[in-house]
């Protein structure tokens, strides 16, 4: 048996690159007039995966999202370039600062003037359009391809979330102003606030359910993509062909996870436990914000009152006297 | 073959690394091996020591129980069992375990004649447990720093950090390693969905091919990464995520002691524009 320095052969990049005429992908039910028709070559993504770069496919539902999500950013853009002065240095000075905001609470959902929030709303529209459109084409293409919707499922997933966070939410608490500002630190202050005003936000499970699954999510595709690239000198990257052929590949991932902790996935079971996880996470996450000042105002008193909050929040303790347990309310 | 008949030829004796062919043996699905047996004892025995800590605490709901580090009195010396102390000899267990598994996982993979991938990620996880509990509080100089063991103080313990330091989202570190937790979880989402979608194609259709994936990706994005580069991203994503939350908490108190908010003053003083009025920094 090899030593383990002397292993080969662990893939961590492509050594050679083969180069021919570039794949124009299958045409089943696809319009090849909204495919464009060239190709090119990036030798620097050839080293972590194909090297390939295009063709990509517009058609309409690609067009109206990318015109409308274009409309988004240069209508975000320009509220950026007046707050700056129309000054670059100060453009770029103050990039993560500046902040297109939504309306004041006093509109309510009625539509503010434009310079308080009404050029958001319309903004947030656009990006509206995009995104759904964006989803659209995720079925529209799959389809064409003869395949599964899963991909449209799971951004579907996701899209809840943002809508939940910009359109369900705001209306049910009757106000825009609700809403996410768009802006890179204006956005954080949000989440931070949000968090302060309704008492500590990991004290809502759906909260934590969502954290779960994203570090869940993290934690699966480390041991697959390890586990993969572990067994991909018997080919187990083909994971298409492992699926309906078991081979060796398949054998010896299982049999590692069996051995390690008792169980294993199958090769297309392990893509469903990574589907629902990635997909829980936005899931349970969008429940969690939309509860969030509609149902629960203080996730720290509502946990205290369900058996899971404690009298205090644990602090490290300074010295011995200090040292108290972790006990519930009385 | 069904399932499990094919594992008799796969279960060779070797690829130890401690105790020859001692441990060299499975317990049902489990392959024990000496670091079986080490992670078996540190396992157990910090189980233990956590019922007799919930005994010291005097609850037994399972979201409340919490073994808490010494008071920062005791700074990096050792306290009595019921001040931190348990603490302390949990903390070992922990360490113990996860190391004993990550090099069982080793034996295993020599065993299997597999890369040594799976150890390797698991390892930037210990090394994340390791720099909460050990590093960051060697250099703050008191185990009290670190994190209680329960299922809401743990999470206590990470508001109390992190409002030590403002509005932690400032911190650029925990930026990052935000950005590469969302990131994997996309990856993951598209990953598996393509697969899936893959092998379970419209009703009637005959399985698709990794040409269709390839197309899909193409078409959807401009750019198919391919089925052995997804699975390079997605550990690269996902162990970078580790990799970054063990460095935005580490630098928290260490190398930086302000909020965080502050830290970015740097960009907005760069001589050639700070004295640029208007804007949000004029």
């Amino acid at each position: 048996m090899a030593k383990w320095y002397e292993t080969e052969y662990q893939n961590i990049f492509t050594q050679v690159q083969v180069q021919g005429p570039p794949e124009m992908g299958m045409v089943e039910d696809a319009l090849l007039a909204d495919r464009t028709k060239s190709a090119s070559f990036s030798q620097l993504f050839g080293w972590l995966g194909n090297a390939q770069l295009g063709p990509f496919y517009l058609g309409p539902w690609g067009v109206l999202s990318l015109m409308s999500g274009l409309t988004w950013f240069v209508m975000v853009g320009f509220w950026f370039w007046g707050q700056a002065g129309f000054n670059p240095a100060v453009f770029m000075r103050d990039l993560f600062y500046l902040s297109l905001d939504p309306p004041s609470p006093e509109y309510g959902l009625g539509f503010p003037p434009l310079a308080d929030g009404g050029y958001y709303l319309i903004a947030s529209f656009f990006l509206l359009i995009a995104v759904m459109s964006w989803w659209i084409r995720s079925w529209v293409l799959a389809n064409q391809l003869g395949m599964g919707k899963h991909v449209c499922y799971a951004f579907a997933s996701a899209i809840w979330l943002f809508l939940v966070l910009g359109l369900f939410r705001p209306i049910l608490m009757g106000s825009w102003s609700e809403a996410v500002p768009y802006g890179i630190f204006t956005h954080l202050d949000w989440t931070n606030l949000f968090s302060l005003t309704y008492g500590n936000l990991f004290y809502n499970p759906f909260h934590a359910l969502s954290i779960g699954f994203l570090y869940g999510s993290a934690l699966l595709f480390a041991m697959h993509g390890a586990t993969i690239l572990a067994v991909s000198r018997f080919g187990g990257d083909r994971e298409l062909e492992q699926i309906v052929d078991r081979g060796t590949a398949s054998e010896r991932a299982g049999l590692f996870w069996r051995w390690t902790m008792g169980f294993n996935a199958t090769m297309e079971g392990i893509h469903r436990w990574a589907w629902w996880f990635a997909v829980l996470t936005t899931l349970t996450g969008g429940i969690g914000i939309l509860i969030t000042g509609t149902v629960v105002d203080d996730w720290f008193t509502w946990a205290q009152d369900h058996g899971y909050g404690a009298a205090a929040n644990y602090a490290p303790a300074a010295t011995p006297e200090d040292f108290l347990p972790y006990l519930p309310p009385e | 073959m069904a399932l499990l008949s094919f594992e008799r030829k796969y279960r060779v004796p070797g690829g130890t690394l401690v105790g020859g062919d001692l441990f060299d043996f499975w317990v049902g699905p489990f392959y024990v091996g000496f670091f079986g047996v080490t992670t078996i004892f540190f396992a157990g025995l910090g189980t233990i020591l956590i019922f007799y800590s919930a005994t010291l605490q005097g609850t037994w709901n399972p979201w409340l129980i919490s073994v808490n580090p010494p008071p920062l009195s005791y700074g990096l010396g050792p306290a009595p069992l019921e001040l931190g102390g348990l603490w302390q000899v949990i903390t070992i267990c922990a360490h113990g375990a996860f190391v004993s598994w990550a090099l069982r996982e080793v034996e295993i993979c020599r065993k299997l004649g597999i890369g040594f991938h799976i150890p390797f990620a698991f390892s930037f996880a210990i090394f994340a447990y390791f720099t909460l509990q050990v590093i960051r509080p060697v250099l703050m100089g008191a185990w009290g720093h670190a994190f209680p063991y329960g299922i809401w103080s743990h999470l206590d313990w990470v508001s109390y950090t992190g409002y030590l330091y403002g509005n932690f989202h400032y911190n650029p570190a925990h930026m990052v390693a935000i950005t590469f937790f969302f990131t994997t979880c996309l990856a993951l989402a598209l990953h598996g969905s393509l697969i899936l979608s893959a092998v379970n194609p419209e009703k009637g259709k005959e399985i698709r091919s990794a040409e269709h994936e390839d197309t899909f990706f193409r078409d959807f994005i401009g750019y198919s990464i391919g089925p052995l580069g997804i699975h390079r991203l997605g550990l690269f994503l996902a162990l970078n995520a580790g990799f970054w939350s063990a460095v935005c908490i580490v630098i928290s108190g260490t190398v930086w002691f302000d909020q965080w908010v502050v830290w970015w003053d740097w960009y907005i003083q760069l001589p050639w524009w700070v004295d640029i009025p208007g804007g949000v920094n004029g």
